[in-house]
């Protein structure tokens, strides 16, 4: 095939590692990525007036960031980048992408999704107070604003991402006011055997969490969060049941929440990808081979986006997707490489195996919200009405109960409220989650400006 | 910059919610009336941050960066249609 057109979303470790093995065989692949700089999520990079060197940014990665941003870099016009542009939309082979206020159709043979994860939460009353954010937010504030989200926090959830955040904060002069955890201390230790896969990943975890204890942060583990505390306009403390049961609160003026990570899918449900329940993270994720195809033909999967393995297994993923498509763009590969990557997977996966079962999704904690819980932030449906429409009209099965309710049809596209909202239909219907369904993805992923101009350029 | 009409100092590079969360203390109200929001994400997912320039255009404040002498408001400027974000 002459030149074909090859679509990337994505410039985190999965997409610039894809482009790069696409760019090394000769190929120009189109790199979309929403964001102004490349490096995703982890290597975010801060404005171009920022001065902060690598290693206060990114710490123990700044290796891995410096290489990532430098393969982007060195690809220069060899790419064509389009920088600030959302993928709102795939329809008929087609990739509609916005800048500004212009979309355009961009026609693909080959489309490769690495769009990456944002916060898996679990909604709790109180949580919409102004203060009260996500993990990765109270990191993105650290890193690419210089701030914290408040003088005393509480890092509330569970996952590696709580632990480091809450070092993080404490590295930057804001030592946290506390960790409560929702995993317990024998989940933890169970996953241990697995997490061994990647002896160095593991080793710096126990050093962090060494790190806070030395630095006087408390640890609480097997806690189960009750309330986010404060008025209209902000927080002052969390209410919580600590391992004994007993009922406690803390004083704060900010909380940041998370558990683990949720997989930025709806690109791949808007192209047709099949989805499979995944157990052991408690997700519906789109199926792939070992190499990253999807089920439909020319659609390929890499990063967290696809599974959450991290973005070391990002940068290996995106490296064998873009194999993947090379080998059925007719392009021979090498065989031992790809075998080197895949055995690099099979660790990354045995590692996430072992964090899945170490920070288990608290999924029973959903069918414990109160009634007035606001389950949904964009459309403020409280975990009540959504019970009811359960019930009352016999929605047995999260879409329906989202066309009765609303639920996961605001302006965030149930990316914050989608989880919980499974769950929550699923204890009300007293089944197991997976037979809730699956939140389906909408076009436009996320809200377009009002004055759109149309692909035709006329508005 | 100015906030609901009040001049404020900002800092180059900092997103209008960094700006808003310093000076106001909250981004915007919830069209429900259960409250003030503040963003949740500050990576562009929630949706909960949007606020209303002068003109009534509409911007998301977490992937804003501020620009010289922007009007913000958290609340949308009288004389507009109240256009649901
Ligand atoms: C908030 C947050 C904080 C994290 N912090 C850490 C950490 O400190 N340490 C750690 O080890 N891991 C962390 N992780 C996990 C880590 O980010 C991932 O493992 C890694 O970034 C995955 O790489 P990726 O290439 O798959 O996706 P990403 O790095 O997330 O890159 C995806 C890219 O796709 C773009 N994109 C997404 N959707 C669209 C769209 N519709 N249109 C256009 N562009 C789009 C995004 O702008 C982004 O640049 C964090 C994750 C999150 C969500
Ligand atoms: S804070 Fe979530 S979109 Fe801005």
């Amino acid at each position: 095939m002459a030149d074909p057109r090859i679509i990337i979303v994505g410039a985190g470790p999965a997409g610039t590692r894809a482009a790069e093995v696409l760019v090394a065989a000769g190929l120009r692949p189109t790199v979309v990525d929403e964001g102004s700089r490349s490096g995703g999520q982890i290597y975010r990079r801060p404005p171009p007036n920022f001065t902060r060197s690598h290693d206060a940014l990114y710490g123990t990665e700044a290796a891995k960031a410096r290489a990532v941003h430098a393969a982007f870099d060195a690809l220069g016009d060899r790419i064509t980048y389009r920088p600030e542009t959302l993928a709102w939309a795939i329809k008929d082979d087609r990739l509609h992408a916005l800048k500004g206020s212009r979309s355009e159709a961009l026609a693909y043979d080959a489309l490769l999704l690495a769009p990456g994860a944002t916060d898996r939460v679990m909604p709790l009353p109180g949580w919409t107070r102004p203060g009260c954010y996500s993990l990765g937010a109270a990191q993105i504030a650290l890193k690419a604003q210089g701030c914290a989200i408040g003088e005393r926090v509480v890092f509330l959830g569970t996952g590696p991402l709580l632990y480091l955040v809450a070092y993080q904060y404490m590295r930057a002069g804001h030592a946290p006011a506390a960790v409560l955890d929702t995993s317990s201390y024998g989940q933890q230790l169970s996953g241990l055997a697995l997490m061994a896969a990647r002896p160095g990943q593991l080793l710096k975890g126990v050093r962090l969490l060494r790190a806070l204890r030395r630095g006087g942060v408390p640890v609480l583990r097997n806690v189960e969060p009750l309330e986010v505390l404060g008025d209209a306009h902000g927080v002052d403390g969390v209410r919580f049941r600590d391992a004994d049961g007993s009922e406690r609160r803390l004083a704060c003026t900010a909380v940041g929440m998370g558990y683990h990570l949720r997989a930025e899918s709806q690109l791949a449900d808007l192209a047709g990808c099949e989805f499979r329940f995944d157990p052991a993270v408690q997700q519906w994720l789109p199926q792939t081979d070992a190499m990253g195809r999807s089920s439909r033909a020319n659609v390929y999967l890499a990063g967290d986006g696809a599974r959450l393995l991290g973005a070391d297994a990002a940068e290996t993923a995106g490296r064998l997707a873009a194999c993947a498509m090379l080998a059925d763009l007719g392009h021979r590969q090498d065989a031992r490489t790809v075998a080197r990557l895949q055995r690099a997977m099979k660790r990354h996966a045995r590692f996430a195996e072992g964090v899945a079962r170490a920070f288990p999704w608290p999924h029973a904690l959903a069918a414990e919200l109160p009634d007035a819980t606001l389950v949904c932030r964009c459309e403020a449906i409280t975990a009540g009405e959504l019970r009811a429409s359960v019930t009352a009209l016999g929605a047995p099965e999260v879409n329906r109960a989202k066309a009765f309710s609303r639920v996961g049809m605001g302006r965030c596209q149930g990316r914050f409220c989608g989880l919980a909202s499974q769950e929550i239909v699923a204890a009300a219907c007293k089944g197991r989650v997976e037979a809730a369904g699956r939140l389906r993805g909408q076009a436009p992923v996320k809200p377009l400006p009002i004055a759109l101009l149309g692909e035709d350029g006329r508005g | 910059m100015t906030i609901d009409g009040a001049c404020v100092e900002v800092l180059e590079g900092d997103t209008v919610l960094t700006a808003l969360m310093m000076h106001r203390g909250f981004a915007g109200h919830s069209p429900f009336g259960d409250g003030r929001r503040a963003g949740f994400c500050m990576m562009g997912a929630c949706q909960d941050c949007w606020v209303w320039t002068g003109e009534g255009d509409r911007l998301r404040a977490c992937s804003s960066p501020i620009q010289d002498g922007m009007d913000i408001r958290t609340e949308a400027p009288k004389g507009l249609w109240p256009i649901p974000g």
